[in-house]
């Protein structure tokens, strides 16, 4: 790249002003800076990564693809590792879509107070160690943790109260969504005040929802709802560390894109939803398209809090990474390898994808200041 | 459809944007909001377009009070500064989304679609996004957009603002013809007086918030209501004197004020300055005696730069080539000023 950018920069050739001898191109610098400077950086990314990356797949195929295939799928834990990094990541990555789209609208769109703080704390998961974030759900949810002996006891008891609640929220965001603006308009459940419709039905449903859940035995009673060193821990430890990359990619976006085509829209008869589908989804398409790809990869390799909170328990808890780990210090080398391939793969189909989209983003946000982009 | 605006205030923190302002847009005028950056109108047009909500106040339209009314149901279109036109989407679906999230069949959206891409004369570029237009064409596009969903009202934020001079001035003269075709009652903001002046039948100059003046082009130039209309409304000299009698003396000079105007201890005297006179020879004791500075002959009108002798105060005036060239001015020339038009504010004015 770099060798590229000065090489384009020569000035041309031939026809035009003679140039004295002793003029230096203030553009290019002498020949053996540029061949040593390129040199050596593509020593450095040989030595570093290169061939480290092909020696992976080298290692992972040495003994032909037959054994390959084996080692990746004869393997009942192996298999399950894929399995559970399969399930896993959608789940992360669907709760950060959701969180980052909230978050970005709230900060991009909104003045509140603690909306600095938010910011901030957005970008937490970077700063703090994955290890201690996998600590702080051990501490939380794990046996000794504040949560665990209830847990241990009846853990499921909490369920019908958990999912009551969020179905009432979405039930209340849903209600003010389709709401007709325009009060004459509103029929149905849309009659009547809203400071009373709302926490009014909102405590009835909730009750409701808990007492046929109750009744119908949908939980079980009197078992341990398993947090650490199960699934939910490694859901909520893989969203924790990934939960920056939706939010902090969208922001920039939608603070460049401005908030007049949606104010526009909502002028010319939009409601809520179809503002969002109409104008702001498709400007910040490649944005989250771009933040999906980068958490989707982190959410995959991610190694030290999903470490702290799996517990390590083969065929359970082990994920790919966690996997891999194991297989080497078992010195199982090509199924180690075996996995770790699979996982350079999709970290190079992921960069080949961030550099498509690289391209498209900045004429996004190129337009958005009203220059002409194409 | 008229609008009617009773004290509205909206503020901003500790700022005030717009100060209890009354205000009456009668149906059918294209009226326009002057004034300086920051003086509140585009505060104020956000607000009757419902994309901002005033602390106090009400905004009415034909009688119905719609101040709590969202911006979805008030049928006001909006023309933004930049335009906001949805990059992703056509000529055509930007025109016709209006009609598009109120359900219209597709059939009764192209037609009216077509017949907007008519009147603004972009037939050819329907097809074309938003980027790949002049801005010129962008501003027409925007102005379809809001009219396609046949507003009651049209509100337009600077409309001009972002063109260069040549197509600000024929989308000047489009705008006034199309008002004149649709006849929709029509706001627009604009800090530029001339666009004013040539464009509205109705100007409301603002100031900090505050409507400082109401009334037709004529009105507003030729009575400005205070000396922040006054100065406003272009080039103007300012002297220092007092009122006595119906005339105004300064540095010496008696000049005819032409209101009557009680007498004052202390006023401003604005002039002008095409209602300068510049005379070779003194007339009675009405002009005070002038040195030529500066003489610039381009353009339709000559501008002349003087300094009055006695109070060393600079004056600006400007004459017609045809005075221009029987005086014979030139830069150094001692000449008498007086001036065929007063205007005075008694009072301390901060401007």
């Amino acid at each position: 790249m770099s060798a590229d950018a000065v090489i384009i920069r020569l000035p041309a050739r031939g026809p035009g002003p003679q140039v004295p001898a002793s003029f230096v191109n203030p553009h290019t610098d002498p020949a053996w800076v540029r061949w040593g400077l390129t040199g050596f950086a593509v020593l450095v990314v040989g030595v570093l990564v290169g061939i480290p990356v092909v020696n992976i797949f080298y290692e992972a195929l040495k003994e032909g693809v037959r054994v390959y295939w084996d080692n990746l799928v004869a393997d009942p834990d192996t298999r399950h590792s894929i399995f559970l990094t399969a399930t896993v990541v959608p789940i992360a990555l669907v709760a950060n879509i959701v969180f980052g789209i909230a978050a970005a609208w709230a900060i991009a769109r909104f003045k509140f107070p603690g909306r600095t703080l938010l910011t901030a704390l957005i970008d937490l998961p970077f700063s703090v160690s994955p290890v201690v974030a996998g600590l702080m759900f051990v501490l939380i949810f794990g046996l000794q943790g504040y949560l665990g002996p209830f847990l241990r006891e009846d853990g499921y008891s909490v369920m019908p109260y958990a999912t009551s609640l969020v179905g009432v929220f979405v039930l209340v965001v849903l209600y003010f969504v389709f709401r007709p603006a325009n009060p004459a308009a509103r029929r149905g459940v849309w009659r009547g005040p809203t400071w009373l419709v709302v926490p009014a039905a909102s405590v009835v449903l909730f009750a409701l929802s808990v007492v046929v859940q109750k009744r119908l035995g949908v939980w079980p009673q009197g078992e341990s709802l398993k947090i650490i060193f199960a699934t939910p821990g490694l859901v909520l430890a893989t969203a924790f560390v990934t939960f920056p990359f939706v939010a902090r990619e969208l922001i920039p976006i939608m603070e460049a894109v401005g908030a007049e085509e949606e104010l526009a829209a909502i002028n010319l008869g939009a409601n809520g939803w179809q503002m969002f589908w109409h104008i702001t989804a498709p400007n910040i398409k490649w944005g989250l398209v771009y933040g999906i790809i980068l958490c989707n990869a982190r959410a995959i390799g991610e190694f030290g809090a999903v470490y702290v909170v799996s517990g390590h328990i083969a065929g359970q808890t082990d994920t790919m990474p966690l996997r891999i780990e194991k297989l080497f210090q078992e010195y199982n080398l090509p199924g180690c390898f075996a996995v770790a391939s699979v996982l350079t793969l999709l970290a190079i189909l992921t960069l080949v994808a961030k550099a498509r989209l690289e391209r498209k983003i900045p004429s996004a946000v190129h337009e958005a200041t009203g220059e002409g982009g194409s | 459809m008229s609008i009617r605006i009773e004290n509205v205030t909206k503020t901003f923190g500790k700022f005030t944007a717009v100060d209890k302002v009354n205000l009456d847009v009668p149906d059918g005028t294209l009226l326009a909001l002057l004034g300086p950056s920051g003086s509140g109108k585009t505060t104020l047009l956000r607000i009757i377009a419902g994309l901002d909500v005033a602390d106090s106040g009400s905004v009415i339209r034909e009688g119905e009070d719609i101040t709590r009314q969202s911006a979805r149901d008030r049928k006001i279109g909006f023309v933004f500064q930049h335009y906001a036109l949805f990059r992703h989407m056509t000529v055509e679906e930007n025109i016709g989304y209006g009609l598009r999230v109120r359900k219209r069949p597709k059939a009764l959206i192209k037609e009216r679609v077509d017949e907007l891409l008519k009147l603004i004369r972009l037939e050819a570029l329907g097809k074309r996004y938003p980027a790949q237009l002049s801005g010129g064409q962008r501003q027409r596009v925007a102005l379809a957009r809001a009219l396609a969903a046949e507003p009651k009202v049209l509100l337009l934020d600077e409309p001009f603002g972002a063109l260069d001079a040549k197509v600000r001035q024929e989308l000047r003269v489009w705008l006034r013809k199309l008002h004149q075709e649709i006849h929709v009652t029509s706001v627009f903001v604009t800090h530029d007086q001339e666009e004013a002046f040539e464009v509205a039948d109705r100007v409301v100059v603002m100031n900090q918030g505050r409507v400082e003046q109401y009334g037709t082009p004529a009105e507003v130039f030729e009575r400005p209501a205070n000396p922040f209309v006054m100065d406003f409304l272009g080039n103007v000299n300012v002297f220092h004197g007092r009122v006595e009698q119906g005339k105004a003396l300064v540095a010496g000079a008696a000049l005819a004020v032409a209101d009557q105007h009680p007498d004052a201890p202390s006023a401003a005297v604005y002039v002008r300055p095409h209602e300068v006179v510049i005379q070779h020879e003194q007339s009675g004791n009405a002009s005070l005696p002038a040195k030529v500075l500066h003489v610039n002959p381009a353009g339709s009108r000559v501008k002349v730069e003087l300094r009055a002798t006695e109070s060393e105060q600079l004056i600006n005036a400007e004459l017609t080539s045809e005075r221009f060239a029987e005086l014979g001015l030139k830069s150094g020339d001692e000449v008498f000023v007086s001036a065929s038009r007063v205007r005075v504010f008694a009072g301390n004015y901060v401007i």
